[in-house]
């Protein structure tokens, strides 16, 4: 089995969907020949052709647009969207669109498209290279909407993806691309998607997070000592609530932890959730630790923005104090 | 009915000292005086050398991501020449000369790359939009910008600059049509490098020029050698003032060249060929000047050396503040949201919490403590 990061998994399933379906094509700004600018799809273009790997022009509501129609011919475009700043300009043909187009047509036509897209901060960016717009999109009814945190789970979640029959917007978080390798297995291999994964098991408090915050969650772990659950969300629509239920009811204390905004951010629903489905059960009320609910700082200020492993060790004490 | 010609034109290309230093006596004659020639010159020669030290401070980690301009020095320049002082200059990146002549100080832009808001805290008075991150909007704002003017009677008219991927966004097109069908005077610069990124410019642009993509909208339009500040400095006047006095818009396409990377995150070697970046070497808008002063007797060695000591005084002057200000604070992100800061924000910024329970008074002192603590060991 080879050690991969996020970048060299996906790259690796891409390459497999593509070698097992001749449906499969991808699209984007500088895609091609540079290989993305994070490489992604590096050697992608040289290996599959020009007709499979097509660099676009700079518009992405065209690249989207297109790939609509692509999708409702038959095919399985995987548009790329540079950095999550950059949906802009796709939002209408994603939200009015893609989202819509099975249920408007009752299923006469379907946009089985995985929207490949950079996503969080971290990474010392300029501005709108930053931002986590996940709810957005979890906010509109007919996209499914995942964010691996692991390269095995990047492998598996995007192959699922690309299968689906309904439109994925796909994130990945770009401050983890790079930052660790794990055993990713060679064959193919398709993890659900509406399932989270626990990452690891505890009695005292459950954490809920995805996407690069899992990893300042597990470092917070670690630091408080305490037997501490970790659920690592990985699909954001559908999402797994049976599974926070299940360790909610168990631990009886969660904190939900992600780089968005507060308000209206993705935390707010499990946190509704877990008020519908666990009440008798909470000891304390549910927390979260997020984004602030300002624009993204420049990255000068980035890291005080973000929660870490502190603010998030801070919510951990305050919750089991509770 | 017979079939009948329904259009036809042609673009003119304009240029008046090319890279062989050949100088077109008719139309570059008093065109710049030559006091006004040196000091243009001295702007380029400041940028670039901005420019190069910029890109040693990101590879030596003082400096975010960086777009260098080198070699794209002459069409924001030569327009900030022509330009009123109060008309609006609408940028995206690659248009540091310009600004700089107009006045915004050069740490501004290091600031806006160095991940500091501070950076695009333009004063008013500069008449100039602060750098514009996603590719292809800023033209909607400069054509709102002068729709104000008409609306209220001025004379001011908008310049804006955006690259010829900008020119496959949609707000591209909606840009000129506005501009277009409301009779609204917008200067609309097209700095055609031939890159977005790595696209090459068929990748955007499948028509000979990009100037043509004007005459849909029923524009003028024109081309010019980008790297020729004469040439620039007559198109831009000419199209300015047909602006101005027409209150319609008016296209420019200046064909000029990226000579570094995309920006410092990139590298252009792995997708383009040396010979060619070689080749635009040779047509570099400053050494350009340089050989044409040097023909007219205006220029000595001498003058060159003092000149780019200033340049490199000045830069370095302009680094030393942009990293002399101050850390930005906490409270710089929250406080700049609303006219009036909201008090669930307030409550966030008290505490430096999202979570209800770390959201006390207590919490509250805990985290100015912090800050000040944070503070007083940067110090
Ligand atoms: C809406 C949007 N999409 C993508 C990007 C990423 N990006 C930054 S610059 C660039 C290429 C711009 O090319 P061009 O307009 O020719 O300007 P140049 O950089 O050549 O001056 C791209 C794709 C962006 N900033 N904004
Ligand atoms: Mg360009």
């Amino acid at each position: 089995m080879a050690t991969l990061n996020l970048v060299q998994a996906i790259n690796l399933a891409l390459i497999q969907e593509m070698e097992k379906d001749d449906r499969v094509l991808l699209m984007g700004e500088d895609i091609g020949l540079n290989g993305g600018v994070f490489r992604v799809t590096e050697g992608l273009q040289a290996r599959f052709g020009k007709e499979r790997v097509v660099d676009t022009p700079l518009a992405e509501s065209g690249i989207i647009g297109t790939a609509i129609g692509l999708a409702m011919a038959g095919l399985r475009p995987i548009p790329e969207i540079q950095f999550e700043g950059f949906l802009g300009p796709a939002y209408d043909q994603i939200c009015s669109h893609a989202a819509r187009m099975r249920s408007r047509t009752r299923g006469a036509f379907t946009v089985p498209l995985t929207i490949r897209v950079p996503v969080g901060g971290g990474i010392h960016a300029p501005e709108l290279h930053s931002d986590s717009p996940e709810a957005i999109y979890a906010h509109t009814p007919g996209l499914k909407v995942v964010m691996p945190s692991s390269p095995y789970d990047a492998k598996g979640l995007l192959i699922s993806a690309i299968r689906d029959p309904d439109p994925v917007i796909y994130f990945e978080p770009k401050r983890i691309y790079r930052a660790f390798r794990e055993e990713v297995p060679e064959d193919e291999y398709t993890l659900p998607i509406g399932k989270a994964r626990t990452v690891s098991e505890g009695n005292e408090l459950t954490i809920v997070s995805w996407g690069a915050s899992v990893v300042q969650c597990m470092q917070a772990i670690e630091n408080s000592g305490r037997d501490i659950e970790l659920i690592d969300l990985r699909t954001i629509y559908p999402f797994d609530i049976d599974a926070v239920e299940a360790s909610v009811s168990k631990t009886g204390r969660c904190v939900v932890v992600h780089e968005a905004p507060l308000t209206c951010g993705f935390g707010a629903e499990i946190s509704a959730r877990i008020m519908e489905r666990c009440f008798l059960h909470l000891e304390a009320p549910v927390q979260r630790v997020a984004g602030f609910d300002t624009t993204m700082p420049y990255y000068k200020l980035e890291l005080d923005y973000l929660p870490d492993a502190a603010r998030v060790g801070r919510a951990i004490e305050d919750c089991l104090a509770y | 009915m017979p079939i009948t010609t329904a259009y036809k034109t042609e673009i003119q290309r304009v240029s008046i000292l090319d890279e062989h230093g050949n100088f077109d006596e008719k139309l570059g004659k008093d065109l710049i005086p030559d006091a006004d020639l040196v000091r243009l010159y001295e702007a380029m020669v400041t940028c670039r050398v901005l420019d190069e030290i910029a890109f040693k401070l990101q590879r030596s980690g003082r400096m975010g991501t960086y777009p260098q301009n080198m070699g794209q020095e002459a069409p924001s320049l030569g327009a900030s020449y022509v330009l009123n002082k109060d008309d609006w200059i609408v940028t995206c990146y690659r248009e540091n000369c310009g600004l700089f002549w107009r006045g915004v100080p050069m740490e501004s832009i290091l600031l806006h790359w160095m991940g500091d808001e501070r950076g695009n805290a333009m004063p008013r008075e500069h008449f100039a939009t602060p750098i514009a991150v996603p590719i292809g909007t800023q033209m909607l704002h400069a054509t709102g910008l002068a729709w104000a003017s008409k609306y209220r009677g001025e004379k001011r008219i908008s310049c804006t600059f955006f690259g010829d991927g900008a020119s496959s966004e949609g707000d591209f097109h909606e840009a000129c049509n506005f501009a277009a069908n409301l009779e609204i005077p917008v200067v609309f610069v097209c700095q055609n490098n031939f890159w977005a990124i790595s696209s090459p410019g068929k990748v955007n642009c499948s028509a000979p020029t990009l100037a043509q993509r004007a005459l849909a909208y029923g524009m003028p339009t024109i081309q010019v050698d980008g790297n020729d500040l004469f040439a620039v400095v007559k198109v831009m006047r000419d199209a300015a003032a047909w602006t101005r006095e027409h209150g319609k818009p008016h296209f420019v396409e200046a064909v000029t060249y990226r000579l570094g990377d995309h920006t410092t995150a990139d590298d252009a070697r792995r997708y383009r060929d040396q010979a060619e970046v070689e080749l635009w070497k040779t047509r570099d808008p400053i050494t350009r000047i340089y050989d044409y002063m040097k023909s007219r007797k205006l220029w000595d060695d001498s003058k060159e050396a003092t000149t780019r000591e200033r340049a490199a005084v000045n830069a370095n002057a302009a680094v030393a503040t942009a990293e002399g200000i101050a850390e930005p604070h906490r409270q710089d992100y929250f406080n700049a949201m609303y006219a009036e800061l909201p008090a669930d924000l307030a409550t966030q910024l008290a505490t430096h919490n999202t979570h209800s329970l770390g959201q006390t008074e207590e919490a509250a002192h805990v985290a100015t403590e912090a800050l000040a603590k944070a503070h007083a060991s940067h110090h």
